[in-house]
């Protein structure tokens, strides 16, 4: 068992790296408003974070993480380009389904982590070579992924609006994303809508049921989505590679795929700048689906530093969030990258 | 001593002790209707409690209880790891209900749970918030859509008379034990046409820290 104060000593240590990297240190609340980050997160915070009442504050929230509340302290008085840093506890419930976990995890732990928020197309480059200079004596493996690249491809299959809207949603949620993916390959089947027999019930108006039922009318005259464009999909979400061979990949599936070109050209660029930075792309992953299992915030770039020991959560992970900047931003966007190290493990590896 | 933990009243009372009773084993109030203290005749060295069904989960847990009879509805969302804490000794028979999503009936566009969650995408951007689902099982409900990957949606907490939420307007659509239906129908809602969230009946459970001899004594009494 390591010790919280030595937990926290490596802690410091993170911290005071991201500082020399430029990051200003700030101090997220711990005890956050529920509800920015329930409508955020949806279900999957409730069964993750504990959620306490105030009898004046109302539902609040111990921090599940510090992504939220950094964004938020920097749409309220920041400046462009802006380095952030913290260290801090984040809390987080492990609902045991039929069985106790035979390995428990931390119900709170520190996590040290770094934001960046600038246009700078290099941006990536520079937290990723940051992360990777200092997890370097670890022996983890990095892998990274760009949801980008995804939701172009998916932009660029000859569909309607309103099935490439729909597969859009759905693209963190693989499963779902598969069923839709084969329902919009195959010729739709007809379906007929009930008469009404009861009296109408509930917030849900009967014009919003009439829109969804033209919408899927409209839908069965749409011809099937043809197999060779399910096939390059698929292609490119089981892309897994060293980054360069992936690379080259992925420039050959941009023939087929015009739309994802310019994401292609953005990852070549990325991989340039990090290895200008004196890192072997060879030696890190691609995985065109990694953070699709994620939370819906990844929009861009992403990646994560596994351990070897694989019962272990990823040892420090991050990516791209402009579309989380949109949302709580209300309107205002603020391209922005970043991530944080477990500092626990990192004690942990230490000790070992 | 082996404590047994029976429903205090209502139809689940009346029938776990007719199922005891088809097993030799005499089970009845001590004394007035309005007492929850017990008796057992034809089996030594076991006392009765009488519990409400909601409070025989954590009573096993707690290990204040050996045995108990209650919904594996209740078991299954009250006890984290539930199999880790109980064992399921016999299911009963009876008190069959299952756990089901049920939304309003004028829905002509919603048989499944495909269309729930296209549903759940439209309504939260029309009204800006997530449709709600009514329930008192938040853990088992949460499980299921989460393995299911439905996503725009929350749960609101209702104890009670949850098949009147939709027409209140503070739910779209209810999570809810259902044996016959007929409340649903009554309420104008429909179940979704898919597996139920849970069959639930109900079951003797066993707490995993109880055992020995005069377990295994009562057990093979009772036939299992």
């Amino acid at each position: 068992m390591i010790s919280k104060r030595d937990k926290q000593a490596v802690g410091q240590r993170l911290l005071a790296a991201f500082r020399d990297a430029g990051a200003a240190e700030i101090a997220p609340d711990i005890l956050l408003p529920a509800e920015s980050l329930l409508d955020l997160y949806g279900e999957d915070i409730r069964a993750r974070a504990y959620v306490t009442q105030d009898p004046i504050r109302g539902e609040m929230m111990l921090r599940p993480d510090f992504t939220v509340p950094v964004v938020q302290a920097h749409m309220d008085d920041g400046a462009e380009p802006a380095r952030y840093c913290y260290l801090g506890e984040v809390f987080r419930k492990q609902d045991m389904g039929e069985h106790h976990p035979e390995n428990p995890r931390d119900n709170e732990y520190l996590q040290c982590g770094f934001e960046l928020f600038s246009r700078d197309p290099g941006a990536d480059a520079e937290v990723f070579a940051l992360f990777h200079r200092l997890l370097a004596p670890y022996s983890l493996t990095p892998e990274t992924g760009d949801m980008s690249l995804l939701l172009d491809a998916v932009r660029g299959l000859p569909v309607s609006t309103k099935r490439r809207d729909a597969l859009l949603h759905h693209i963190w949620r693989p499963g779902r994303f598969r069923r839709l993916l084969n329902r919009f390959s195959a010729p739709v089947p007809p379906r007929a809508f009930p008469d009404p027999v009861g009296p109408w019930a509930g917030l849900r108006s009967e014009a919003e049921m009439q829109e969804r039922v033209d919408r899927l009318r409209a839908d069965m005259d749409e011809p099937p989505l043809p197999e060779q464009w399910s096939d390059r999909l698929n292609r490119l979400l089981a892309l897994r590679a060293p980054a360069t061979e992936a690379v080259a990949i992925l420039e050959g599936l941009a023939k087929d795929m015009p739309a994802i070109a310019e994401a292609v050209a953005r990852i070549v660029a990325r991989f340039d700048a990090i290895a200008a930075q004196g890192i072997d792309p060879a030696r890190v992953i691609f995985d065109a689906s990694h953070g699709r299992a994620n939370m819906e915030y990844y929009d861009g770039f992403t990646f994560s530093f596994l351990a070897p020991n694989t019962v272990w959560p990823a040892v420090a992970s991050g990516g791209r969030y402009d579309a989380l900047t949109r949302v709580l931003g209300k309107g205002r966007e603020i391209p922005a990258v970043g991530g944080i190290i477990r500092a626990g493990l990192i004690a942990e590896m230490e000790a070992a | 001593m082996i404590r047994l933990g029976v429903p205090s009243k209502g139809r689940l009372m009346e029938q776990s002790f007719d199922w005891f009773a088809d097993r030799g084993v005499r089970l009845s109030r001590a004394g007035s209707e309005r007492e929850y203290a017990g008796r057992v005749d034809g089996a030594d060295g076991v006392s009765l409690v009488l519990l409400s069904a909601g409070e025989i989960p954590r009573e096993l847990a707690a290990g204040r209880i050996e045995l108990g009879v209650t919904g594996t509805d209740l078991v299954r969302e009250k006890l984290a790891g539930w199999r880790d804490v109980v064992t399921e000794v016999a299911p009963m028979g009876f008190g069959h209900a299952d756990l089901i999503l049920a939304v309003p009936d004028c829905w002509r566009d919603c048989e499944t749970l495909d269309d729930l969650t296209s549903i759940a995408r439209d309504f939260r951007a029309v009204h800006g918030f997530r449709l709600r689902i009514a329930t008192k099982y938040h853990r088992l409900v949460r499980a299921w859509l989460a393995e299911h990957e439905v996503a725009d949606y929350q749960l609101v907490d209702s104890q009670g008379a949850t098949e009147g939420t939709v027409a209140n307007q503070t739910a779209e659509a209810i999570a809810d034990i259902t044996s016959s239906g007929a409340t649903l129908r009554a309420n104008n809602l429909r179940i979704l046409n898919e597996d139920p969230i849970l069959r639930s009946q109900a079951t003797l459970f066993a707490s995993r820290a109880a055992g020995g001899t005069a377990m295994t004594g009562l057990l093979s009494q009772l036939g299992l």
